[in-house]
């Protein structure tokens, strides 16, 4: 059957080839055939081509250009010559420009395509307020209204120009300026200024300018010269110019005199109020710093002891008296009445020099010796020896003055040549005495160690030591008590004071017992009150009885015992428990009545880590509660916040106070300054498109921007949906 | 001054001038139930009830326009023209009140043993806790931190914040019963006085006791001024510390300052701010006392203002209550809340740790770099890593040290008084 299927099934296609091949190869393939359709497998016979063709079918089908499709133009190209089919062709044509419509978008696809061109297009838009909106959120502080007019200073003559008089006071105020011809529009200069400038013309000025500025020259190099002299630290130079002054004064002096007498008066009056100020002056007296230290060193320097002798010269040439005028020797005697002569300041050396004070008063030595005495003040000193120059004048006047005449006449009669040349070998003389005295004199009260014993007695002497002080207080008052301090001695004391105590509290730790007793028991300042309650003065008499009773009435209840048990018990109960793993009988012997050893326990029992140790570790008689408060930890930061790092610097910064009591004014403005400032009575415009475009220039401190948009800009604000697609 | 009038028989328990009230008005609490408020300036009568009932203590609260009355039973408050505006029957068997300006918190003290604390701005009672401390006769505030001191009868005074159930310190101050307590306006000083006829002051700071006076008779009641100064009554007598010799001002007491004997013994005693004047309740009437010194001068207007308008009143009650500090922020050391919080953090830490598998925080280990010619040999790379594992321990070592050994070496230089005088001027 498969065979005769075969057969016929090649049979029409193998029609043509009948003619040209034999029977006998047909029986042989279709032999083949049947061998081959045995074996179980059917196979399909391959056609034999007949006709060559670019296309090898399977099939065995062929035809030209196979596979490509039959397009339009190819069809109408046959037909071109007819022109009864040329309408036909003009509409395929037509049909040919016209392109296929494309199937319409379903309805969420398109408007998806809507929003997304919508969502770019706004996103420009919007785009540009970006920069704005971010330099407002960074700027430290905003000032509203964000444009600011310029303040424009408009000249005067220009406000005045548009000035129109209104109202009755406005009018009477001008017609007033006009009265006066008070420039109105121009109100710079009046008429009578513009005539005063009128006044001096430029070269007058010019010349007045120059004066002007070479006299100030002149003075600045003049000033400049007495500086520099001024600085001239020779003493040579100043006394040579000293001296040529007062030559060049007394030379002038007599000039005047000859010339005006009544000028030269004045002028002696003035050379005798120098000698009289020099006279109250201690200046050239030996007295001062410089003249003490050389005073000290006078005894092995003789160039200390020339400037000493020196200045005392100068003393003495100063305070010597004018030389009478021929003419006022009458007055002079008068005078010499009236005021102390000059020989109450001169040196008597014939003197013992035991009390200078009682002498004529020479100035040094009664300083000087003065100074060991007191050194601490020069004035003190000076204001008795003129208090007992009075009282010696007033007693006995006359005999005095007539004393002191005498001795002046025999030494101008002695040294007149050279009276300074005496008065300074006078002073070395009294000088050497000094320097005996300070040596020998058993007078003075301190044990003199040469001469720098004043200067150490003034560095150390104590008016009065503390031990002084502590006996005086103990005449005072003996019954004053001595008041304990708490901070530093209270342990020491107190341990004394516990041991008398006597309280048993034997169970507590050592130290600590010590301690608290010595809070409780401890010395105690007795108060004496001025009143005291009538109903226990009485009572007081016998403190001690009063003391016993209240010991006895709380002998019972031991107060300190029972704290310290009790802040025993809150010590175990804060400390960790240690935790214990100890099973019996594991590689021992187990059963009642015994007890796993003492290895194992020891092994087997965790310590736990010993907690912070107490707030009260070292206060015996305080027990301060562990517990953490939960709710205030509620309102605690518990994390350091980003810019930190550590804990401690947050907390520091936190700490630091913002107040102007702990700031300086500008560091409190600027940490408490508002971030945003609107000026009252201003229009807050909404910011507008010229703000936001980035060729206007922001102004520095505004830095903003308000954020909500005008009405019309926030119509591009609908954003569709970011993820539209 | 003493104020004549109906009361005169009975004893007038409580005269009060609270802080937070303007200085003018004075609360006056008879223990036969006489209650009266007054101007005292102007000395011109605001209220006088009889509430039938003994009085064991009278307070203002945050204005005048209000004052708490502790009677037998119960706590009452009333307004200044005395018209009941309230009864507490839950405060019951008050002894003791003190109210807290700040956090407008009106702590008393019961004879039961419970220390309550009521908002009076809302209302509610904030916290109720068994001190278990007996009758609680005793009591006084720190102003600077609102913490209460309570004294009990075994010579301990506890201090009491309404967030924890246990008293934050115990303190055994006498050896009897403690009788009084006082602190000071800065919170730096406690005074107390007890059976033992000791008058103490504390430094709250170390908890170290500072002075120990023995009084004639103990005193009964103590009082600090604004300024520091010390009130204490002894029996009839009134007795006034000032501040003493001791450095900067610290607070050392000696003899008396001042002392004043009344007819009979005093009940109560309280400054009054702003004014040298201390106000004194006693067995036969209220004497106020000038005291020089004892008030502050110079007030700070914004904060408290004596000469203040009824309307100023009114505005500052309203930011008084806008600024109420919450009843959870009561802390021994008011500067806590400035402080992170150590233990939740370490414990957020932990658990960030736990939760990420390692610990962002932790320093990267230290890597040896790679070097060539074989320096990078397994014993080298060892070398180096205990290196520098060493000089870390190395310096916390150091630093251990150094912290051991800078008190040891305070000490050597000996104390100022032992050195000779002309030491000072060694260079």
């Amino acid at each position: 059957m498969a065979e005769e299927d075969l057969f016929q099934s090649d049979h029409p296609v193998s029609a043509s080839e009948d003619e040209g091949d034999g029977n006998e190869e047909r029986r042989h393939s279709q032999l083949l055939e049947a061998v081959s359709t045995l074996a179980g497998r059917k196979r399909r016979k391959l056609a034999e081509r007949t006709e060559a063709s670019l296309q090898v079918s399977e099939f065995n089908l062929s035809c030209e250009g196979a596979g490509e499709k039959l397009v339009l133009p190819e069809l109408l190209g046959s037909i071109r010559a007819s022109s009864s089919l040329g309408i036909l062709k003009k509409q395929l044509n037509r049909v040919k420009q016209k392109k296929s419509v494309e199937l319409p978008l379903s309805k969420e696809e398109s408007e998806r395509v809507v929003r997304e061109a919508a969502y770019n297009k706004t996103s420009k838009a919007v785009a540009k307020w970006e920069q704005v909106v971010l330099q407002n959120r960074r700027a430290e502080q905003l000032v509203f209204p964000l444009k600011q007019e310029q303040m424009r200073v408009a000249p005067i003559e220009e406000v005045l120009t548009g000035w129109k008089t209104r109202t009755p006071l406005e009018q009477e105020i001008f017609s007033l300026l006009h009265k006066t011809q008070q420039p109105v529009t121009d109100p710079l200069l009046t008429p009578l200024e513009e005539a005063s400038l009128r006044a001096m013309s430029l070269e007058e000025a010019q010349l007045r300018r120059a004066e002007l500025q070479k006299a100030r020259a002149l003075q600045s190099y003049y000033e400049a010269k007495a500086r520099r002299e001024k600085k001239i630290k020779s003493k040579k130079y100043h006394r040579v110019l000293q001296k040529g002054r007062s030559r060049k004064a007394l030379k002038d002096f007599e000039v005047l005199r000859k010339l005006d007498p009544e000028a030269a008066l004045t002028k002696l009056e003035e050379m005798e109020r120098s000698r009289i100020e020099e006279r109250m002056s201690l200046k050239h007296q030996n007295k001062g710093k410089w003249a003490r230290s050389r005073a000290i060193m006078a005894k092995y320097n003789l160039e200390a002891r020339k400037a000493m002798q020196e200045q005392l010269a100068r003393n003495k040439e100063l305070t010597q008296k004018v030389p009478m005028e021929p003419e006022g020797e009458e007055e002079g005697n008068v005078a010499g009445e009236g005021l102390l002569p000059d020989s109450i300041n001169e040196v008597q050396p014939s003197t013992d020099g035991a009390n200078p004070w009682m002498l004529g008063k020479p100035s040094s030595e009664a300083k000087d010796s003065g100074m060991q005495e007191d050194p601490k003040d020069p004035r003190e000193s000076v204001a008795p020896e003129d208090a007992g120059n009075e009282g010696e004048e007033v007693s006995e006047e006359e005999i005095l003055l007539q004393d002191f005449e005498q001795r002046r006449c025999t030494r101008q009669q002695a040294g007149s040549p050279e009276p300074k040349g005496a008065g300074e070998a006078e002073e070395e003389h009294l000088f050497v005495e000094l320097l005996s005295n300070v040596q020998t004199d058993p007078g003075v009260e301190q044990p003199a160690q040469g001469p720098e014993g004043p200067l150490l007695s003034e560095q150390l002497g104590r008016l009065c030591t503390p031990e002084d002080i502590d006996a005086l207080g103990q005449e005072e008052g003996a019954e004053e008590q001595e008041r304990p301090w708490p901070t530093g001695t209270l342990q020491e004391s107190e341990e004394e004071g516990s041991a008398g105590g006597g309280h048993t509290a034997k169970k507590a730790p050592k130290q600590k017992m010590i301690n608290l007793q010595a809070v409780l028991a401890g010395e105690s300042h007795v108060i004496h009150c001025p009143a005291q309650p009538v109903s226990v003065q009485d009572e007081e008499e016998e403190a001690a009885d009063q003391r016993l009773v209240i010991k006895e009435a709380f002998a019972g209840d031991d107060v300190i015992a029972d704290f310290l048990r009790e802040k025993r018990k809150v010590e175990q109960a804060g400390k960790p428990q240690a935790m214990d793993l100890v099973l019996p009988g594991w590689g021992e012997w187990g059963g009642t009545g015994l007890r796993p050893s003492t290895r194992k326990r020891k092994r087997f029992l965790i310590k736990p880590v010993p907690g912070p140790p107490r707030r009260d570790q070292h206060l015996p008689h305080v027990i301060i509660s562990q517990q953490r408060n939960i709710l205030a930890a509620a309102h605690q930061v518990n994390e350091v916040p980003f810019p930190f790092d550590r804990r401690q610097q947050f907390e520091r910064s936190i700490r630091a106070p913002v107040g102007p009591t702990w700031n300086t004014q500008r560091a409190f403005q600027k940490l408490t300054a508002l971030r945003i400032l609107t000026q009252p009575g201003h229009i807050i415009q909404p910011i507008s498109a010229e703000d936001a475009s980035p060729q206007s220039t922001m102004p520095t401190r505004r830095g903003g921007a308000a954020l909500a948009p005008t009405p019309q800009h926030s119509r591009h604000h609908q954003r569709p949906h970011k993820k539209a697609r | 001054m003493s104020l004549p009038g109906p009361w005169l028989g009975g004893s007038p328990a409580a005269p009060l001038i609270p802080p937070i009230s303007p200085h003018r008005h004075l609360l006056l609490g008879g223990q036969r139930g006489h209650v009266a408020a007054l101007d005292w300036q102007t000395k011109s009568l605001l209220c006088e009830i009889n509430v039938m009932e003994t009085v064991t203590d009278i307070t203002w609260l945050h204005t005048e326009t209000m004052f708490a009355v502790a009677q037998r039973r119960w706590l009452y408050v009333y307004d200044n023209q005395g018209v009941e505006l309230n009864c507490l029957k839950r405060f019951n068997g008050v002894l003791r009140m003190e109210f807290l300006p700040y956090h407008f918190l009106l702590a008393t003290a019961s004879e039961t043993g419970f220390l309550q604390y009521l908002d009076i701005s809302v209302g509610k009672e904030v916290a109720t806790i068994c001190t278990r401390g007996g009758r609680l006769g005793v009591m006084g505030q720190n102003p600077a931190n609102a913490i209460v001191h309570l004294g009990h009868s075994n010579g301990t005074v506890t201090l009491w914040s309404p967030n924890v159930k246990e008293p934050l310190v115990r303190m055994l101050c006498h050896q009897g019963g403690v009788r009084a307590v006082a602190v000071d306006s800065s919170g730096t000083y406690m005074a107390t006085s007890g059976l033992d006829r000791k008058l103490r002051v504390y430094d709250l700071r170390a908890y170290q006791p500072l002075q120990s006076l023995v009084l004639p008779v103990g005193a009964g009641h103590l009082s600090f001024s604004q300024r520091g100064l010390l009130a204490a009554a002894c029996g009839d007598v009134v007795q006034l510390w000032g501040r003493g010799a001791g450095k900067g001002g610290t607070l050392i007491l000696w003899d008396p300052y001042l002392s004043h004997t009344l007819p009979r013994a005093a009940h109560s005693l309280r400054f009054c701010p702003f004014e040298d004047v201390l106000g004194v309740g006693h067995g036969s009437g209220f004497t106020s006392l000038l005291v020089p010194g004892a008030g502050q001068a110079n007030f700070d207007a914004l904060e408290n203002n004596p000469f203040r308008s009824q309307k100023q009143r009114q505005e500052w009650e309203v930011k008084a209550l806008l600024e109420k500090i919450p009843s959870e922020l009561i802390t021994l050391d008011p500067g806590q809340l400035g402080r992170v919080d150590a233990i939740t953090m370490e414990q957020k830490h932990q658990e960030r740790v736990e939760r990420l598998g390692f610990d962002p925080q932790a320093k990267p280990a230290f890597q040896p770099r790679r070097k060539l010619k074989g320096r990078s040999s397994a014993g080298s790379l060892l070398r180096r890593k205990k290196k520098v594992a060493n000089e870390e321990q190395r310096t916390k070592i150091r630093k251990s040290l150094e912290q051991q050994q800078a008190p040891e070496r305070e000490p050597k230089a000996a104390p100022r008084a032992q050195r000779p005088a002309l030491d000072r001027f060694k260079k």
